[in-house]
């Protein structure tokens, strides 16, 4: 029998490989921000209120060259679109959350603890506190981020060019553990490929207008091939 | 630099996409069709984020082919996730073989 607590300690332990594959990514974030010149308050603040981590990498540089802070924000805007995708597919499953959940969940919703949540709900069995699974997660991610942002910070000048280490790497094999096992039949897999070959094709499209393209592609990819195939196609 | 302004704005604009949507989709009684696409959401995004940082190791030059040690750690980190089915393994093995990769070439 699932209880909130349960789901809630659920949620944090299957976050624990998550966060150590943040761990590098926000520990450079923090060493980028301050050497780009925004003050330790500054990069701290942004991870303490933006907390979406590639928007604020690409916003660090941003300050770095110099660039607008119309710019930066409209640029940070385009980079988060795919949050909008990521409550669309959250939101049939949180009707019946309060404000008071879904203010916390939207604000914490990441990358990683949207897979987790996503993965969560489709699940089986009808345990009604899988919201506290989400959350477990989300602030586990949140936590660790503001930990590894402040350790970048002071650790700053000591690491003279963070991403020659291939640390960013880290995200990348993270992502790949996630989504090697949602690969179950062939419209995964086609949705897979073909998100992926649009993604690098169109890698130099402005502000990541790629990325976003590249998941409604592989999307609609899936959707034809289940539909020809059948549901397990 | 109004360092204030910069992250009050990029915080309305990121919680702005990521909350409205939460709250308003689940309003609204999607179609079927919808919430079918839905489900390859997850793996789509995925994909379209990792692989462009595979094939683009300095964000600059595609590097498709043996020369590019991110490409065979990743194979290698996929093979691991496939096969083993444990994520902490996935990153460490995939992270040492970066490095190794790194060090050969």
């Amino acid at each position: 029998m699932q209880t909130p607590r349960s789901e809630f300690i659920a949620g944090l332990k299957v976050t624990i490989p998550l966060d150590v594959g943040a761990i590098p990514f926000g520990i450079i974030f923090g060493a980028l921000a301050v050497t780009s010149g925004l003050s330790p308050v500054a990069a701290m603040a942004m991870s303490l209120f933006v907390f979406a981590g590639s928007s604020q990498f690409i916003a660090a540089g941003l300050v770095a060259s110099g660039t607008g802070i119309g710019i930066i924000i409209l640029t940070t805007f385009i980079v988060n679109l795919r949050h909008a995708l990521y409550s669309t597919t959250l939101a049939p499953h949180m009707k019946h959350l309060s404000q008071k959940w879904l203010l916390p969940l939207g604000f914490l919703l990441t990358d990683e603890s949207f897979v987790v949540a996503a993965n969560r709900y489709s699940e089986p069995d009808t345990s009604p506190y899988k919201h506290w699974f989400f959350l477990g997660s989300a602030i586990f991610m949140y936590i660790n981020w503001q930990l590894c942002t402040l350790v970048g910070i002071l650790a700053g000048q000591a690491i003279p060019d963070p991403l020659s280490w291939g640390l960013d790497f880290a995200m990348v094999v993270t992502f790949l553990g996630l989504v090697v096992p949602m690969v179950k039949g062939r419209s995964i897999l086609a949705a897979v490929i073909v998100a992926g070959i649009v993604a690098t094709a169109g890698y130099k499209l402005p502000n990541q207008l790629g990325l976003i393209l590249a998941a409604l592609f592989g999307v609609m990819a899936g959707v034809c091939l289940e539909t020809i195939h059948g549901k397990h196609g | 630099m109004n360092e204030f302004l910069l992250i009050f704005g990029m915080f309305l604009v990121t919680f702005g996409v990521r909350y409205p949507v939460l709250a308003l989709v689940g309003k609204l009684k999607l179609p079927e069709v919808v919430l079918r696409a839905l489900r390859f959401v997850p793996p789509a995004v995925l994909s379209a984020i990792i692989v462009p940082a595979v094939f683009y190791p300095d964000g600059e030059q595609l590097m498709w082919g043996l020369d590019n040690p991110r490409l065979i750690a990743a194979v290698i980190a996929i093979l691991v996730a496939w096969r083993l089915k444990n994520l902490l393994l996935t990153i460490v093995v995939g992270m040492v073989a970066l490095w190794v990769l790194q060090v050969l070439y």
